[in-house]
């Protein structure tokens, strides 16, 4: 497929929309589909507006539409020694620029580099009345107005449909290597928490149950001091490995019946909740396959601090994300109302109410 | 000062009584209405516009804060939140008609969590005393806007506040994990989490660099960092600001990241060397001070690239700080270089564009080109890594017309930032300074949507009206040509012995 500038068209459709009151489902690669709470609408493909617009890697700013494919943008900055720094996950699909920063969704990497709101810089969106608007831009450093850009990231496109995405892009590390032992929760928690202390080259971790996986990425020099420091096996072909745990295609996601994502503080105990647990990002990011109640496990994640969304499988038509406080989800209705009056942007996705 | 009449904010409640009433929630000592008293708070760091408070209100708990908020509301009494009034775009700009809420003496630091490395403080916490609380767990805060020893954590959010050190660790919107709100109709609401996202819209990110006008922050949770094992600083002069340019270009594009890149041209380093004496070379046309930190293995490593770099960029002359002594006073330079220049002649005034980095040369031959046709010199100061551009314009206020020449030449730069990719405020805020600018930079429908924003945590816009985002018939008024702004001398500052990039 070739680039193309589907603006108008895409403007024009949403306008229509807007006037009918007729709901719309947005769609990039359809990778992350499943992701959220299941709606219906006329599909509006963005997988044809596609390119990349602009990318200066001496001022590590990429700009590109929404419908670009990942693959094609993690290529072209491959190319220069540099790299996406929240490794969004394509879960094996042809997943999109637009699609990976509508989700919200990281990585491994993203407790020691950033979530997608973190790289974005600037947006042009077309809001719910057809309005093509663009917020931020392509530097580093811009305080004007509201961050309307990073309020997109996330949103599931329930604010606007993102045509173009400016990203602040990091260069690739100069040595990156994963190591592996075998050892308790709680070993790994200590080994994690003294590893935060000091500065240290940790890039991503994951604890199966039985075994601990770290990545270390930076300069050689200090690769090596703290490799040595943390003993471990070598993995040598450690970037399969996360790549794998990032779009899911380890065995513990393939078998999983119903998967919930729960976001805690990296620090809280282990939850006492029947099922099978992945822990990454630190301790701050637990996959847990489990047929418990959702409530139950909402009120654990609750006490414990954080959150929990029922990630896939379940009942789609439910609760999917964790509920809003009262005051807080009045606060999104507004915000929904204001950039979406006639509710037409991928309505209830997110939040039924939303 | 000019207010559009769209901006204000009518009620027609008796001062007297509202006073009576806030005297019910807050000891007499907490309210300010007397001109001597209230004078204090008739600008903050842009000090050029002045207006003296109707009411000041200095809370020192949530609760006091809480109820002037209930109080307030119930009038129809518009707001204006204050932290430390070092800010230099007029965010915390008194109104005629409102209250001046200043949040100072919440000031607090609630936990230290270094397991969890964070810390939970109250938002008058100035962003100093957080690092050097944290410092005893080997820990500190990131972002070091130029004010740091004064500032307070709360406008740091107000404002998103960066820094020289942001380009490697970020804004203020990077580092802050959690916030308590207090919305207009006295809700108390949680935003963001202690774990690293909640569900939901990304309220933090809008919440962060609202300038006042959506909450008031009254409990913000930072992420702290281990204080790097070493800082290395290299100075390297060039014999032309293109050139520097150019090595800026290449040290990124070599995958460095260095924790400060800072740039200074002929009449800054001039200034600066005459000022405090750094031992800057004076033979040249512009430096760059750039600092690598973090593990000494990988900063050695990194460092022996650099000095490379540099001279394949052509750098005329290459300065090591030998030691930490040496190293801070070459960062005391730069940090001088406002007040350095503001000694050059009666009055400066400080720009803070930003530019997309390669179109550097260029900003800068269009603003030489500006400072001969207005007959103004500029001096230069950016942090050149992010090409947040810090033009310093100096005049004179009581030379007949100058004033405004000065400020339509900012204006001009700004809008030629906006021209050129850029934008018109890179971390000092819209507040009244820029509020013109922004009918520049943004379309109509642009502003109608920020306007829709505010609208739904602020329906009757009682928090910080005329700031941050003009009304369209403002625009209508004056966006679109060149005004010429109030009759005050810029450059004065309300905190002159600060130091500031």
């Amino acid at each position: 497929m070739s680039d193309a500038d589907r603006t108008r068209d895409l403007a024009a459709r949403v306008a229509a929309a807007c006037a009918a009151r007729a709901p719309l489902l947005l769609r990039g690669g359809g990778s992350k589909m499943f992701h959220g709470r299941d709606i219906a609408g006329t599909p509006l493909d963005m997988s044809d507006h596609r390119g990349i617009l602009h990318y200066e890697p001496a001022e590590l700013v990429l700009t590109a539409r929404a419908g670009t494919p990942l693959r094609e943008i993690e290529a072209a900055l491959a190319a220069h020694g540099q790299m996406l720094g929240f490794e969004p996950p394509c879960f094996g699909g042809p997943a999109t620029l637009g699609g990976a920063i509508a989700s919200g969704l990281a990585g491994p990497r993203r407790p020691y580099a950033g979530a997608p709101r973190d790289f974005v810089l600037g947006v042009r969106i077309v809001n719910g009345r057809g309005e093509v608007l663009r917020f931020g831009g392509e530097v580093i450093k811009n305080v004007a107005g509201f961050d309307v850009s990073r309020l997109m990231a996330g949103a599931l496109g329930t604010l606007g449909v993102l045509l173009d995405v400016s990203l602040r892009v990091v260069p690739r590390p100069q040595t990156e290597v994963t190591l592996r032992r075998d050892c308790t929760v709680a070993e790994a928690n200590t080994i994690l928490a003294e590893l935060g202390r000091q500065p240290s080259p940790i890039s991503a971790s994951c604890h199966d149950g039985a075994v601990l996986t770290l990545r270390l990425s930076g300069g050689p020099a200090a690769v090596a001091a703290t490799r040595r420091a943390l003993g471990g096996t070598p993995v040598a072909d450690g970037a399969s490995f996360w790549n794998a745990l990032r779009d899911h295609a380890l065995p513990f996601f393939l078998q999983a019946g119903t998967l919930w994502r729960l976001s805690l503080p990296p620090r809280a105990a282990a939850l006492d909740l029947p099922g099978q647990w992945l822990i990454e990002w630190g301790g701050a990011l637990r996959w847990l396959d489990s047929a418990a109640e959702g409530a139950t496990i909402r009120a654990a994640a609750a006490a414990a601090g954080g959150h929990a969304t029922l990630f896939r499988g379940g009942d789609r038509g439910g609760e999917v994300f964790h509920p809003l406080a009262p005051a807080v989800l009045t606060l999104h209705q507004r915000l929904k109302q204001a950039f979406d009056p006639a509710g037409i942007l991928n309505p209830g996705r997110m939040y039924a109410e939303l | 000062m000019r207010t559009h009449p769209s901006e204000c904010v009518v009620h027609d409640i008796d001062r007297d009584r509202l006073i009576r009433e806030l005297g019910a929630v807050l000891p007499a000592h907490a309210i300010l209405f007397e001109p001597e008293d209230t004078r204090p708070y008739e600008c903050d760091g842009l000090s050029a516009y002045r207006r003296l408070p109707w009411l000041v209100v200095l809370p020192d708990s949530v609760a006091q804060v809480c109820e002037v908020m209930r109080i307030c509301a119930a009038h129809g009494v518009p707001l204006v939140p204050r932290g430390a009034g070092t800010g230099l775009s007029g965010g915390a700009l008194p109104l005629e008609n409102g209250v001046l809420l200043s949040l100072a003496r919440l000031n607090r630091i609630l936990a230290i969590d270094p397991l969890a490395r964070t810390a939970r403080v109250e938002p008058g916490v100035r962003n100093l005393a957080i690092s050097e609380a944290a410092a005893a767990h080997g820990l500190y805060y990131a972002p070091d806007p130029s004010s740091q020893i004064a500032c307070s954590i709360g406008g740091n959010v107000a404002e998103n506040a960066g820094g020289v050190h942001c380009l490697k660790y970020g804004l203020t919107v990077h580092n802050v994990l959690k916030l308590t709100v207090l919305t207009i109709d006295g809700t108390v609401i949680e935003i963001g989490g202690d774990g690293f996202d909640a569900p939901g819209y990304d309220l933090l990110a809008l919440t962060t660099g609202s300038e006042g006008l959506l909450g008031v922050v009254i409990e913000v949770t930072v992420r702290l960092l281990p204080l790097p094992e070493t800082a290395r600083l290299l100075l390297a002069s060039f014999a032309s600001i293109t050139d520097a340019a150019a090595a800026v270009g290449a040290v990124i594009a070599a995958g460095i990241i260095p924790a400060g890149l800072e740039m200074m041209d002929r009449l800054a380093i001039r200034a600066a060397e005459d000022f405090v004496h750094a031992g800057y070379p004076l033979d040249c046309a512009a430096i760059l001070l750039c600092e690598l930190d973090g593990a000494r293995a990988d900063v050695d490593e990194q460092f022996a690239r650099l000095t490379e770099i540099f001279r394949a960029e052509r750098a005329t002359e290459l300065r090591i700080a030998r030691d930490d002594a040496e190293r801070l006073r070459f960062w005391q330079g730069r940090k001088s270089a406002f007040p350095a220049v503001g000694r050059l002649a009666p009055d400066y005034y400080c720009m803070d564009g930003t530019i997309p980095r390669h179109r550097l040369g260029h900003v800068l031959d269009r603003i030489a080109a500006l400072s001969d046709e207005y007959g103004l010199p500029v001096a230069n100061v950016f942090h050149a890594g992010d090409g947040n551009l810090h033009p310093l314009i100096l005049y004179d206020a009581n030379k007949p017309g100058e004033l405004a020449r000065t400020e339509e030449f900012g204006a001009r730069i700004l809008e030629y930032s906006v021209e050129v990719g850029g934008t018109i405020t890179g971390e000092h805020g819209v507040g009244v300074e820029k509020i013109d600018q922004m009918c520049a930079q943004f379309t109509p429908e642009e502003l109608a949507q920020f306007h829709a924003v505010k609208a739904a945590f602020d329906p009757r816009g009682l928090l910080n009206p005329g700031k941050a985002v003009p009304t369209l018939p403002r625009c209508a008024e004056f966006g679109a040509v060149h005004v010429h702004r109030g009759q005050v001398p810029h450059g004065a500052s309300a905190h002159p012995g600060i130091e500031r990039f």
